[in-house]
C-alpha cells in the first residue's frame, strides 16, 4: 500500500507540540488569572435594597463602625445592623426620603431589609471578628477603606492564601486596640513618644531614640504589638480556622 | 591432533547452550508468525473471552461509579479498619506490575537475553496493573473530585500536600512509575509498529500504525538513537523496580501500629512484588502460548523455568520476610507487637492456638492462607520435571496469585482490627461493592490484555530478532574443526 501522508506531514508533530505548548500555557495562565478569588471576588458591588452611602455616614457624619455593627468586638460574626439602629436617626434625619423606602417599609412590617451579603465565608470557614479586632487588627485590613466607599464592593481578595499572608506575618497588620476602626491611619500618624511609652520600643531597636520628630514605620509598630500582645497566629494548624 | 579436535568438539557440544528461540526458526518466521496474531481474522474464543471480561470490567467501573455518586460508606470499612480491599487491592496490583520492570529494565541492563521474549507482554501487563492499582487509592479518599489536592499545584489557598507523608509519596512514586513504564513500552513498539505498518492491507490500520510508528524507516541512525533512548529509559527504571514497592510499603512502615511498623517492609515488599509480578507474567503468558501455539517456539520450556527459578528464590525471601517479622517482634520485646502477630495472625483454633492456650486469630484464615500460598506452594519448584511442567507451573502461579493478596490482606486489615483499645476492636467484612469493584478490576485487567494481544504485537518482534541464532555475527562461519573433520 502506497503512503498515506504527504511529505508535508513530517511537520506535523512539531507543529501540534507546539500548539499544545501554546495552549497549555494558556490555559495555565487563563486558570491563574481568571480562578482566583482575586478575580472572582474582588470588586462584588451587588446591588443593595437601600445604596447605603459609607462614606457619607463615617467620613462626613464621623460615625464609628462599631455603632451600626455593635457585636463585632465580642462575638465571632459582624452583624448587619437591624432597621431600628436605622430608624435611631431615620425617624426623624431624612425621614421622606424615597431612597430610604425599603427601610421605612421594613420598620412598618417588621420583616428586616434584605441586604445583601458581600463578603462570604464558607461554611467551614470558623473566622472569628472579635479575635481579629481585639488584637489590633483593623477593619480595614480585610475590608479596605469602606469609610470612603458610596456603595461597598469586595476589595480584597479573602483567598485562604491571602489570609496565612496576614497569619504569617501579623506585624504588616497590627495598630494601637483605639485605631483599630479608624480606617484613614497611618502609621506616620502615631506619635513615637506616646506609643513607646505605652508599648515599649521595638524589638531589636531598644537602642533608638524615638524622642524627637521620628515617624514610626508599620513594621516597627507591628513587631512592638506582636510582642507586647504575644500574638501568634496559627499558621500551620489546620483546625484553627477548619473543625 | 585428532584426539584433540574430538575433545574440544564434545567439550564443545557439552557447554552448547539450548538456543532461545527454538526449532531454527528465522527472522522471517518471527515476523510471520507474530504479525498474524494482530493481522488474522479475529478469533472466535478472542470475542468468547472478551464478552466475559467486557461486562466484568463495566460492572467493577458501576460499582465504582456507585462508589463516587454514594460515599464510601457503601464499603464495609469503619473504624478501627479504615484500609481493608481498597489498598490491599492497590498494592496487590501496583506489586504485579513489578514483574513486567524489571523484565525490562533489570534483565536488560544484566545482559539477560531471554527477555526478549517475554518484555513486550509484561511491560503491557505493568502498564494494565498500574491502571487497575491507582483506581483504588484514586476512589477510597471519599470525595474524588478532590483528589487534585494531591499534586503540589500552587493555588490561593496558599497551601502544599505534606511532603513529609510517605502517602504523598506514593503519588509521586505510582505516577512516574506509570509515565516512565508507558515510555518504555511506547519506545520498545517503535520499530515493530513500523513492521505493522509495512504489512497493513487496510487504510485504517495504515493510518494508525504509521502515525504511532513515528516515521520509523529502520536506518542506522534511527537505530542507534533507539538503542540509546532504550538503555536510558532501562536505566531510569531500574530504580524504579525497588523504589514504586518501598515507597508503598513506608505507607505502613512509618507508622506506629503493631504489624505495619517494621524496617524489614521495603525489602520483604519489593521481592513479594516481584514475586507475584512473575507469577501475574507467567499466568497470562501460559494461556496466551495455548491459543497461540506459533509462541511455543518463542517463550520455550526454558523461559518458563527461568520464570519458575525466580519465582522460588523471591517466594523464599518472602518467607524468609515473614520469619524475621516473628523474630523481630520476639527480640524486639515489643508486647504490642507480639501480640498482632500471635494474637492477630498466627493463632490458629486447632494447633498453635490450643498449644499456646490463647484465643484463635480472627483472620488466622487469612494468615495461613498466605503461607500455604506464598511459602510452600513455590517450593515445588525444587524439582526440576515440576518446573517444566507447565501445568504444575501455572497452579502454582495461581497459588501465588492469591497468596500475594491475602499477604497485604493480613498485613493491612489484621493490624487495624484490633488495636491498641479493646472497645474499639471490630471484624472487618467486605460489602458487595468492594468485592465487585476488585473483581470489576480482574476485568478491566483482562480486558485490556485481550485488547493489547489483538491490536499490538505481544511479542518485540524486532528485539527477538536480535537473539537469534542467525542474528549471530558467526553464525554459519566456516568452523575450523569441522573442516579439519571433513578432510580426514
Amino acid at each position: 500500500m502506497a503512503n498515506l501522508f504527504p511529505k508535508w506531514t513530517n511537520w506535523l508533530p512539531l507543529k501540534i507540540l507546539v500548539i499544545l505548548f501554546v495552549l497549555g500555557n494558556a490555559v495555565t495562565a487563563g486558570v491563574w488569572y481568571y480562578f482566583t478569588p482575586k478575580y472572582t471576588r474582588v470588586g462584588y458591588e451587588p446591588i443593595q435594597p437601600v445604596p447605603f452611602p459609607h462614606d457619607i455616614h463615617v467620613s462626613q457624619l464621623g460615625m464609628d463602625c462599631r455603632y451600626c455593627h455593635s457585636f463585632v468586638e465580642v462575638a465571632a460574626h459582624s452583624n448587619v445592623p437591624n432597621t431600628q439602629t436605622c430608624m435611631n436617626c431615620h425617624s426623624q434625619v431624612q425621614k421622606d426620603n424615597p431612597k430610604l423606602q425599603a427601610v421605612r417599609e421594613s420598620w412598618k412590617s417588621e420583616l428586616p431589609v434584605s441586604w445583601v451579603q458581600i463578603h462570604k465565608t464558607p461554611d467551614y470557614v470558623y473566622f472569628n471578628h472579635s479575635a481579629h479586632v481585639n488584637r489590633g487588627v483593623s477593619c480595614f485590613s480585610c475590608h479596605d477603606q469602606v469609610n470612603h466607599m458610596a456603595v461597598v464592593y469586595h476589595a480584597k481578595p479573602h483567598s485562604m492564601s491571602w489570609c496565612l499572608d496576614c497569619h504569617r506575618a501579623p506585624e504588616n497588620n497590627l495598630r494601637p486596640r483605639e485605631q483599630v476602626t479608624n480606617l484613614d491611619w497611618k502609621p506616620s500618624d502615631e506619635n513615637a513618644q506616646t506609643f513607646t511609652a505605652k508599648y515599649g520600643k521595638p524589638p531589636g531597636e531598644e537602642q533608638k531614640d524615638f524622642s524627637g520628630e521620628v515617624k514610626l514605620t508599620q513594621l516597627e509598630i507591628g513587631n512592638t504589638l506582636k510582642h507586647n500582645w504575644n500574638v501568634q497566629p496559627p499558621d500551620i494548624n489546620c483546625f484553627a480556622c477548619h473543625r | 591432533m585428532a584426539n584433540h579436535t574430538a575433545t574440544l568438539d564434545s567439550d564443545a557440544a557439552a557447554v552448547k547452550r539450548v538456543p532461545l528461540i527454538i526449532n531454527d526458526r528465522k527472522a522471517n518466521w518471527v515476523t510471520d508468525n507474530i504479525s498474524t496474531i494482530v493481522e488474522a481474522k479475529t478469533p472466535i474464543w478472542w470475542w468468547v473471552a472478551f464478552c466475559i471480561t467486557a461486562p466484568i470490567a463495566l460492572f467493577g467501573c458501576f460499582c465504582i461509579a456507585y462508589q463516587i455518586s454514594t460515599g464510601v460508606g457503601v464499603w464495609g470499612e469503619n473504624h478501627p479498619v479504615g484500609w481493608a480491599w481498597d489498598i490491599t487491592n492497590f498494592v496487590f496490583w501496583i506489586g504485579i506490575g513489578h514483574a513486567g520492570t524489571l523484565i525490562s529494565a533489570i534483565l536488560f541492563l544484566t545482559r539477560q537475553k531471554w527477555r526478549t521474549s517475554i518484555n513486550r507482554a509484561s511491560e503491557a501487563m505493568t502498564l494494565f496493573a498500574v491502571v487497575c492499582a491507582g483506581i483504588f487509592p484514586g476512589i477510597h479518599v471519599g470525595r474524588v473530585w478532590m483528589v487534585w489536592f494531591l499534586a503540589p499545584v500552587p493555588w490561593y489557598n496558599g497551601i502544599w500536600p505534606n511532603f513529609r507523608s510517605p502517602l504523598l509519596w506514593d503519588v509521586f512514586a505510582v505516577s512516574t512509575y506509570f509515565t516512565v513504564s508507558v515510555l518504555f513500552w511506547y519506545t520498545g513498539l517503535v520499530p515493530d509498529l513500523a513492521t505493522l505498518r509495512d504489512r497493513a492491507k487496510s487504510r485504517v490500520k495504515k493510518f494508525f500504525f504509521t502515525v504511532f510508528a513515528l516515521g520509523w524507516r529502520g536506518s542506522n541512525r534511527q537505530w542507534r538513537h533507539y538503542e540509546m533512548a532504550y538503555l536510558i529509559l532501562a536505566g531510569l527504571s531500574t530504580p524504579l523496580v525497588l523504589s514504586v514497592h518501598s515507597v508503598v510499603s513506608f505507607d505502613f512502615a512509618t507508622s506506629v501500629i503493631p504489624g505495619w511498623h517494621a524496617t524489614i517492609f521495603p525489602p520483604y515488599f519489593v521481592a513479594g512484588a516481584i514475586f507475584g509480578g512473575f507469577a501475574m507474567v507467567l499466568t497470562i503468558l501460559i494461556p496466551a502460548r495455548l491459543l497461540y501455539p506459533q509462541l511455543y517456539d518463542v517463550i520455550t520450556q526454558q523461559h518458563v523455568e527461568k520464570m519458575a527459578k525466580i519465582i522460588l528464590l523471591t517466594g523464599s525471601i518472602v518467607g524468609y520476610a515473614y520469619a524475621m517479622e516473628f523474630f523481630v517482634a520476639w527480640y524486639g520485646a515489643n508486647p504490642y507487637e507480639q501480640w498482632a502477630f500471635l494474637r492477630n495472625r498466627l493463632a490458629d483454633p486447632y494447633i498453635i492456638g490450643p498449644a499456646l492456650h490463647v484465643q484463635p486469630a480472627p483472620y488466622w484464615w487469612a494468615y495461613w492462607s498466605m503461607i500455604t500460598c506464598n511459602v510452600i506452594a513455590p517450593q515445588l519448584f525444587w524439582k526440576k520435571s515440576w518446573r517444566r511442567n507447565t501445568l504444575i507451573v501455572f497452579i502454582v502461579c495461581n497459588f501465588v496469585n492469591a497468596g500475594m493478596w491475602f499477604e497485604r490482606f493480613v498485613i493491612i486489615v489484621t493490624s487495624i482490627s484490633r488495636d491498641f483499645i479493646p472497645s474499639s476492636w471490630h471484624l472487618y467484612h467486605p460489602s458487595w461493592v468492594e468485592i465487585w469493584t476488585f473483581i470489576g478490576t480482574f476485568g478491566i485487567f483482562l480486558s485490556l490484555f485481550l485488547l493489547f494481544m489483538r491490536f499490538l504485537p505481544m511479542i518485540a518482534m524486532s528485539e527477538v530478532k536480535i537473539v537469534l541464532p542467525e542474528a549471530d555475527p558467526h553464525h554459519n562461519a566456516p568452523d575450523a574443526h569441522v573442516g579439519v573433520e571433513a578432510h580426514h
